[in-house]
């Protein structure tokens, strides 16, 4: 695994005319696992985007190294795709090696799926399937927007093994949720305390 | 970069011909050219010497208006599941990705135009040399129809009634190309088509910036 992190320096969030939390630094290590918490409206996902580079932050910088993945509300798969073509699209876009890479290292319950038009996948489902291409780009940062809604218990586990086995394998991964993470080596920032 | 890209251009080419998501593919707006084809000499009357000097101005009309009915699903679908925000993330610009989209958009509704524009000409009773500058002006006139469609279509991802938004912005921005490409058909207006060119050129070349800049606008 390549060298990654992110360094996010005095970073503040405007939406509309609020300023929704503002003096926010963080860094994030190979190995490392960060869990911003807060209450609906906080401004974690603004927060996920503006570390992704989608969204400028109000004031403060991000410094990136290696790339990012990113999986948030939107899914990126084509709809009428079956899952498995809608996953290999991505995986020739990363110029995975072959067609089996499509399919990530990580277990997501996928297999039985895979000519699912993706359109017709539940909550939950499409939740495992966006990790999945998150897990299968090989992206060492992984940013993971509320990765645990819709899962139910057993997969909520699993999908925390997931993201503690990239954590192991040298990869960094920041969750947004509002729900508590079981993780080992996790540092938890809330944004709450960032409020403006 | 090409190799990125590759991929892409299959997926935009597959999506804008064969109609996916919701999107009408390449056959409704060929249907709709030729349906305007077909249903002007019934308002007009079957008076050949007419039809063969107005033709050429419908079949232009009918072209731009062909233009403009995949505006809506050309970029606001890929905004909105997220794929803009997945090759901002993977270091694709914008502006490169609306370039691959044009071309797509270009081959998925120019060239069956082009084939069907003969079938057109037989309505209109528009002869032989007619017919060949109508496609020569189509060839050079429809890239800048397409730049501006998918230029339209990248300003107004994810308004509300942004279809009827579309529609009524591109048509004011298609008027040049629709003088110079109908007014190539006069008597001695073949320099129309040098103009035509150009003005496909330029729409060509604001198009990746202006499209470009406005997806990144709308993901403040």
């Amino acid at each position: 695994m390549q060298e990654c992190g992110l360094v996010a320096t005095d970073i503040a969030c405007r939406r509309g005319d609020r300023i929704l939390f503002r003096g926010l630094s963080l860094t994030l290590g190979a190995g490392e696992a960060i869990h911003l918490a807060g209450p609906n409206g906080i401004g974690k996902s603004s927060l996920i985007r503006i570390l992704a580079g989608l969204l400028r932050p109000f004031t403060g910088h991000v410094e990136r190294r290696g790339r990012l993945a990113l999986a948030d509300e939107r899914l990126a798969l084509d709809g009428h795709q079956p899952l498995e073509k809608a996953l290999a699209f991505w995986a020739r876009v990363d110029r995975a090696q072959d067609a089996q890479s499509a399919i990530p290292a990580f277990d997501f319950g996928l297999a039985d799926l895979l000519d699912v038009p993706v359109r017709y996948l539940s909550t939950g489902q499409r939740k495992r399937a966006a990790l999945a291409r998150v897990a299968a780009s090989d992206a060492p940062v992984w940013l993971l927007d509320e990765p645990l809604n819709g899962l139910d218990t057993h997969w909520a586990d699993r999908v925390q093994a997931a993201i503690a086995a990239h954590c192991t394998g040298g990869g960094a991964v920041i969750v947004a949720s509002h729900q508590p993470l079981a993780l080992p080596a996790l540092k938890t920032i809330r944004l709450l305390d960032f409020q403006a | 970069m090409t190799g990125r890209l590759w991929p892409i251009f299959l997926r935009d080419l597959a999506l804008l011909t064969r109609g996916a998501q919701g999107r009408g593919g390449a056959v409704l707006p060929l249907l709709f050219f030729l349906a305007v084809a077909m249903l002007f000499p019934f308002a007009v009357g079957p008076d050949a010497r007419l039809l063969a000097r107005t033709g050429a101005g419908v079949i232009w009309v009918a072209a731009l208006l062909a233009a403009i009915l995949p505006l809506d699903r050309l970029v606001e679908p890929d905004v909105e599941a997220g794929f803009f925000d997945q090759w901002a993330l993977r270091g694709l610009s914008e502006e490169v990705l609306l370039m691959v989209r044009i071309l797509a958009h270009w081959i998925s509704f120019a060239v069956p135009l082009m084939l069907a524009a003969p079938l057109s000409a037989g309505l209109l009773s528009l002869d032989g040399p007619q017919l060949l500058t109508v496609e020569i002006g189509l060839l050079l006139g429809t890239p800048g129809l397409a730049a501006i469609g998918v230029t339209i279509a990248a300003l107004t991802a994810g308004m509300r009634a942004g279809a009827a938004l579309g529609g009524l912005l591109a048509i004011p921005m298609a008027v040049p190309l629709l003088i110079f490409g109908a007014g190539s058909l006069q008597p001695g207006g073949e320099g129309g088509l040098a103009l035509l060119a150009a003005c496909s050129l330029v729409a060509l070349a604001i198009a990746p910036f202006a499209g470009g800049a406005a997806i990144r606008a709308g993901r403040e």
